[in-house]
């Protein structure tokens, strides 16, 4: 590796995505060239599957299942599908896992990057804007049937509240007053909370009915995994707010499953 | 035709050499010393913006003296190189050294080949680990690199700043001593530097993955006493 210096006229200034692109290390979305998937794509490939986001008094929680699937083989019991992208805000997956992985890879240095070289960090709209050039470009091997969706959610510090924003193949980005969910589980977990959504939740309800809509998704589609108690895996749930991107304690998760199931035991409801 | 006259290499370097000196003595010090839990760097600049200490990655920074748009260029580069190795391989691949080591050939390249040489003294510092103690490159306008595992002096008057520090340097000092001795370093005898006068951060533990952290206003004035 050589130094990476630019005569003015060709400089990246602060993208990295087009820096990588100018010195060849290749991206997540290959060019539509160098593959041709047939039609049975899907079942060749990794794919991710439920998460979810919901704005709550001091800003999001976001929430997403661990399994992924290849065509009808469970491939990954332990996929992790939320990151943070930055210190203040969050990003989840759904779609083609090895591509979607790889763009979460590439946004979090995008955005890392533009902070160290700029000496600013840019804003959530800004952020929600970047993503969705990057899925855009993904559009070709989208239409191959690898598509990567995902949920961008974070904590705008100028405005002081949490917000969602979702994408669709096209990287059309589209902002969400309250919540939204994704992936191939994502119509069950949306309605799951939308049936227990207010404005202006407390944090422990947010995470519970984030739990709730997961635990529903998992019930309904095959390609979502519910919590899993024999091997002790459950889905990763994290909220930003004014102090950052934090996750909730895998400890918490589970009693929060194992009371859910409880709950609905005592009820005389099928867990 | 005339003749171009002869020139001997050696005049040519040495005229060299003095250039690039004058254009960095022109500019104000900085100093980086090991404290008990990282790396601190105070640099006498009174701008909140145009800043010479900066973040590279993960565990390392940079800090440049001399003419601001050559250093600047520099630590762009600088970030670009770590962004891209740790995309392409693994953040821990990440190290100071071998970007000290682009930064040598680069500068010793331009001292060389090039018209003017660049007008820069720098410094990259890497926080050490439990395997590994800190490091501290510093590198100079022609290319020299040396090893620094106490403190470095960069920019102007480096021999009566480092004679200063040197009397008061202490293994495993904390960041209050470390920083009040660099600031009276930095000063001498004939002034004061204050909170508004300098630009100061640190690479230290606790701050995360990112352990670059810049220290200013309250919580700076506190630790100048």
């Amino acid at each position: 590796m050589t130094l990476p210096l630019f005569s003015t006229t060709e400089d990246p200034g602060p993208d990295f995505a087009g820096l990588i692109r100018r010195l060849k290390v290749p991206g997540p979305s290959p060019t539509a060239a160098t593959m041709s998937a047939g039609t049975a794509a899907e079942d060749r490939f990794r794919h991710g599957t439920t998460v979810a986001a919901l704005r709550y008094a001091d800003g999001v929680v976001m929430a997403g299942d661990r399994r992924a699937t290849e065509g009808h083989a469970i491939a990954h019991r332990s996929m992790e599908k939320v990151f943070p992208a930055d210190r203040f805000s969050a990003v989840a997956i759904a779609g083609a896992a090895g591509p979607a992985v790889e763009m979460v890879r590439l946004f979090q240095t995008q955005l890392e990057h533009y902070e160290k070289v700029e000496g600013v960090v840019l804003s959530l709209e800004g952020k929600a804007n970047q993503l969705s050039q990057m899925v855009r470009e993904h559009l070709p091997m989208a239409m191959q049937g690898l598509a990567v969706v995902p949920l961008f959610a974070g904590f705008d510090l100028t405005r002081g509240t949490g917000r969602i924003f979702t994408y669709d193949v096209t990287g059309g980005h589209y902002e969400e007053t309250e919540y939204n969910a994704t992936g191939s589980g994502g119509r069950d977990a949306r309605t799951t909370i939308k049936l227990g959504y207010r404005v202006g939740l407390a944090r422990d309800e947010a995470v519970e009915l984030s739990i709730e809509a997961l635990y529903e998704a998992a019930d309904e589609d095959s390609a979502t995994g519910g919590p899993d108690l024999i091997r002790g895996i459950y889905p990763l749930v994290a909220t930003v707010t004014a102090d950052g991107f934090l996750s909730v304690p895998e400890d918490e998760v589970a009693e929060r499953f194992a009371a859910l199931i409880e709950r609905r035991r005592a009820e005389g409801r099928q867990p | 035709m005339t003749m171009p006259y002869y020139v001997a290499p050696e005049q040519v370097m040495k005229d060299r050499a003095e250039y690039a000196q004058k254009g960095i003595a022109r500019g104000r010090s900085l100093v980086a010393t090991t404290y008990d839990l990282g790396i601190a760097i105070v640099a006498d600049n009174p701008s909140r913006s145009l800043h010479k200490i900066s973040e590279i990655y993960d565990r390392i920074a940079f800090a440049g003296v001399g003419k601001y748009n050559e250093f600047d260029q520099l630590r762009v580069s600088g970030i670009r190189h770590a962004d891209t190795k740790g995309y392409a391989y693994s953040r821990e691949d990440v190290e100071a050294r071998s970007l000290a080591n682009l930064y040598a050939q680069y500068l010793g390249q331009v001292f060389t080949h090039e018209m003017k040489p660049l007008e820069v003294e720098i410094l990259v510092a890497e926080l050490g680990t439990e395997l590994r103690p800190p490091q501290m490159y510093h590198i100079a306008y022609e290319g020299t690199i040396t090893d620094e595992d106490r403190y470095a002096v960069l920019g102007g008057e480096t021999e009566t700043i480092a004679q200063r520090l040197e009397q008061e340097w202490t293994s495993g000092w904390s960041l209050a001593d470390a920083l009040r001795s660099a600031v009276g370093a930095l000063a001498g005898s004939d002034r004061t530097l204050g909170g508004p006068d300098l630009e100061v951060a640190v690479l230290a533990e606790g701050n995360g993955r990112r352990s670059f952290r810049r220290l200013v206003d309250g919580e700076l004035e506190a630790l100048l006493g």
